[in-house]
């Protein structure tokens, strides 16, 4: 289904961080994404930004999971045999992210499993932590990532043999 | 209906309103945000799990934020065409819980809805309560595409006292 080269379920040590990307936050795309999907005024007006609670404009926290979402593409998926994910457990959003940050990304796989159901599908649980350019934390990220599995037969009988 | 945390009844359901996935739609998100070959190329998408070039999840969930804040903004211009003052809103600390069970596939029209679940009481924050909701994504087959439980500090009118003892 894959070619075999990209990153497999196979290939995902547990424990191991792996830290990527450098998106560039601009004005323009907050607001851009604010208009169209989070229309609150400190994400879309600078003047009532500075009034509220946040203290000055920041990017929608959705918009800054579609922005991890793009930067664990580009450093990862691309050349990942990505099956998607089925879901998010958990956010957290811990700083504003403001125009002219830069985004990082911090990963590690805290444990992975084959899913029962679909031979050739792995699953990871992540952990991810995302950056900006001063080495705050601005968000944290935990979920499943599917991806598919280079040799399932292989897989699942190294599985067993571990079980044992 | 006022929004400050003590107006707000949990178990209050309210349908938000509904979006259309049109093929442009999915591919201008997926190509800024999340160009997996599955939102971006029919033939790719076919070969797939999803079976079909399907929404970005990420996509699925901002729509669901569209709606919610402007339902949000729709219940606050009538709190102050009342001429009664409107409690603020936020921030919210994140979310938790969701969840995409089925793709949502080109020309899927999808209806967004919310229950407020629960308000929790914050001891760190006497003036300030946080108010749990579940959004919902059902497509025209009546289907769960998405689900996310959201959470928000919510104003009090009075601040809250925790019980003695």
């Amino acid at each position: 289904m894959h070619d075999k080269s990209l990153l497999h379920w196979e290939d995902v040590e547990i424990g191991k961080p792996n830290t990527y990307g450098a998106y560039e936050v601009t004005k323009a795309e907050i607001f851009e994404y604010a208009t169209v999907y989070d229309p609150q005024p400190h994400h879309i007006d600078e003047e009532a930004a500075k009034k509220s609670l946040v203290g000055g404009l920041c990017a929608s926290g959705w918009h800054t999971c579609a922005m991890f979402m793009r930067v664990l593409y580009d450093g990862v998926l691309k050349n990942a045999a990505s099956l998607g994910a089925s879901g998010i457990d958990e956010v957290r959003w811990m700083k504003p992210v403001r125009p002219g940050h830069i985004l990082s990304a911090k990963s590690v796989c805290t444990s992975k499993r084959l899913m029962n159901s679909r031979p050739g599908v792995g699953i990871c649980q992540m952990k991810h932590e995302i950056y900006n350019q001063h080495g705050e934390m601005v968000m944290t990220m935990e979920n499943a990532q599917f991806l598919g599995v280079r040799d399932p037969d292989a897989a699942r009988a190294s599985a067993a043999e571990a079980a044992r | 209906m006022s929004n400050y945390f003590e107006d707000l009844d949990i178990g209050r359901h309210t349908v938000l309103g509904a979006h259309i996935f049109t093929t442009e739609d999915i591919k201008t998100f997926a190509a800024k945000y999340d160009p997996q070959p599955f939102h971006m190329d029919e033939e790719a998408a076919k070969a797939s799990l999803m079976g079909a070039l399907c929404a970005s999840g990420w996509h699925t969930a901002a729509r669901y934020i569209g709606f919610n804040i402007r339902n949000r903004q729709k219940l606050e211009a009538e709190i102050r065409a009342r001429g009664e003052e409107v409690a603020i809103w936020g921030p919210s600390p994140g979310f938790r819980d969701v969840k995409w069970p089925r793709p949502v596939f080109v020309d899927d029209t999808i209806t967004y809805s919310q229950t407020i679940a629960d308000k929790v009481d914050l001891k760190s924050r006497p003036e300030r309560g946080l108010l749990v909701q579940h959004g919902e994504g059902h497509n025209q087959k009546g289907e769960l595409v998405y689900q996310v439980t959201g959470q928000i500090l919510v104003p009090r009118r009075e601040k809250w006292t925790p019980p003695v003892g």
